[in-house]
């Protein structure tokens, strides 16, 4: 593998993260995060979208209409799409029942129109398919930790099986029924958000203005 | 190479040579990633038909066999499936309730009736003429009638069971197992915490149709509390939508005469 190829691959992993630097794709991040099982099918989705379609449209990227570029983008995105749809409800109904309407809306994540606009349309299909899945893989390791936490401290449970036996079954630990609520992924994503930066302080945004201290009012 | 093939290539190189901007080549290239998407769509539709039908079904047994589960030794019950005529509430033998699919004859004009606007509180415009039900007997005693149910909720038809106890009066279950309801609002049709709320409620106060989703949460011990199940914070269509499809179903249009005869003869 060259050396650009690992790049591509492990840059978006941390030092670019789709979500914690640029915070694309929080939208799902906050639907699919309840359970660590929909947050695992939930990032193969997003990984088989992302790799497959920075790999179809590079490999047109030469003869790409200008005017038109964005719409065929959306095209081959939303094609595979509605295939990973398809796909679930055929191998894994149960999954596609609880993804409900958010395998659809990976057609609307940003992450992917944005890795296609501005990588796949730039580079070798090779470099795209490498970039696509770092950037699946730096979105999904995000989305299975906030399963992973919000799943253990909402029902003491993970993938389903008892970790931390709960108050109501005998055990000690009481759930935070916070941690069921979309909002908690909100707090979890906070706390990774400043974690990374506390890592890597070179991630933390410049500040963009200062506000200017207002004058008292009276004295003339 | 031979000529031909240069020639060939020659048309290729031409094509391929023309800039991104040239509108024949913008209209050559979205056309053909076009056909190369529906292509992709279409044969993964049609090659994967046969097992998510299969999963559908699958699920719509599922929560039968869910509603039934709920009777003590359900292991020893005998499920009957029967088809029913709504007009006459009498069973019509000829019908192979296996072979009958309700839901494809509410859409055909020879099979349904057409519900007049002011009765057709659940959003339906047509219902099928009969209907399979499902008879849930118990040492030769029917514990438990499960009918099929659907009305409109907010986005999407409701699709769903209903069980009642052998004297009609109680509620056993009431499970949907398709709509398209809002993810975290309407969906909630389908979790345990709502779901399970119905099981013992009262349908009727003597002649009175009581059954229903409350306004708001029903305080337990209160009047409403026989007959309503709490209501759905910011989900206030569908709930009125599963209101109005019980209306409409246990009412004299849906299962009325069925459940009047079935009361008679005492299942």
């Amino acid at each position: 593998m060259g050396n650009g190829m690992t790049r591509a691959l492990v840059a978006p992993l941390v030092g670019n993260n789709p979500i914690t630097l640029q915070i694309l794709g929080i939208c799902s991040a906050l639907a699919v995060t309840k359970t660590l099982a929909t947050a695992l099918v939930m990032s193969a989705a997003v990984i088989a979208v992302l790799t497959l379609a920075n790999a179809s449209i590079s490999l047109i990227r030469n003869h790409m209409p200008r005017n038109v570029r964005l719409i065929i983008q959306i095209t081959i995105i939303c094609s595979l799409v509605i295939v990973v749809d398809q796909i679930l409800k055929a191998y894994a109904y149960g999954f596609s029942k609880q993804l409900s309407v958010f395998v659809g809306l990976i057609v609307t994540n940003c992450i992917i129109l944005g890795r296609a606009e501005s990588f796949a349309m730039k580079n070798s299909v090779g470099l795209s398919v490498m970039d696509g899945l770092g950037n699946g893989l730096g979105y999904g390791w995000i989305l299975i930790t906030v399963g992973a936490i919000r799943e253990l401290l909402g029902t003491g449970k993970l993938l389903g099986q008892v970790v931390l036996p709960t108050a109501a079954d005998g055990g000690w630990f009481e759930p935070l029924a916070l941690m069921l609520l979309p909002p908690s992924a909100f707090f979890i994503i906070g706390f990774l958000i400043w974690a990374i930066r506390t890592w890597r302080p070179a991630q933390v945004e410049t500040t963009e203005f200062q506000a200017q201290p207002v004058p008292e009012a009276g004295g003339e | 190479m031979s000529d031909s093939g240069r020639n060939g290539g020659s048309w290729w190189a031409r094509f391929r040579a023309l800039p991104n901007d040239n509108p024949v080549k913008t209209v050559a290239i979205t056309l053909a990633v076009a056909l190369a998407g529906s292509v992709l769509v279409a044969g993964s539709a049609v090659l994967l038909k046969p097992l998510q039908l299969a999963n559908k079904e699958a699920e719509r047994r599922a929560h039968i066999a869910e509603i039934v589960g709920q009777l003590p030794d359900a292991d020893e019950v005998q499920v009957d499936a029967r088809v029913v005529d709504l007009a006459t509430g009498d069973y019509v033998p000829s019908i192979d309730p296996f072979q009958y699919d309700q839901r494809r004859a509410a859409k055909d004009p020879d099979q349904s009736v057409e519900i007049p606007d002011e009765e057709d509180i659940a959003g339906l415009r047509r219902r099928a003429r009969f209907a399979t039900v499902y008879l849930v007997r118990q040492a030769g005693e029917t514990r438990l009638v499960i009918l099929p149910v659907r009305g409109r909720g907010f986005g999407s038809m409701l699709y769903g069971y209903l069980g009642l106890s052998g004297d009609t009066n109680t509620v056993a279950g009431l499970s949907f197992y398709e709509h398209a309801e809002t993810p975290g609002l309407g969906a909630l049709i389908d979790a345990p915490e709502w779901k399970n709320q119905w099981r013992g409620k009262a349908v009727w106060d003597g002649p009175v149709l009581m059954l229903g989703v409350g306004a708001g949460r029903v305080e337990p011990g209160s009047l409403e509390a026989k007959y309503q199940v709490d209501g759905l914070t910011g989900a206030t269509w569908t709930a009125q939508g599963v209101t109005n499809l019980l209306h409409y179903w246990l009412g004299e249009h849906g299962y009325g005469p069925y459940l009047e005869k079935l009361k008679q003869r005492g299942g």
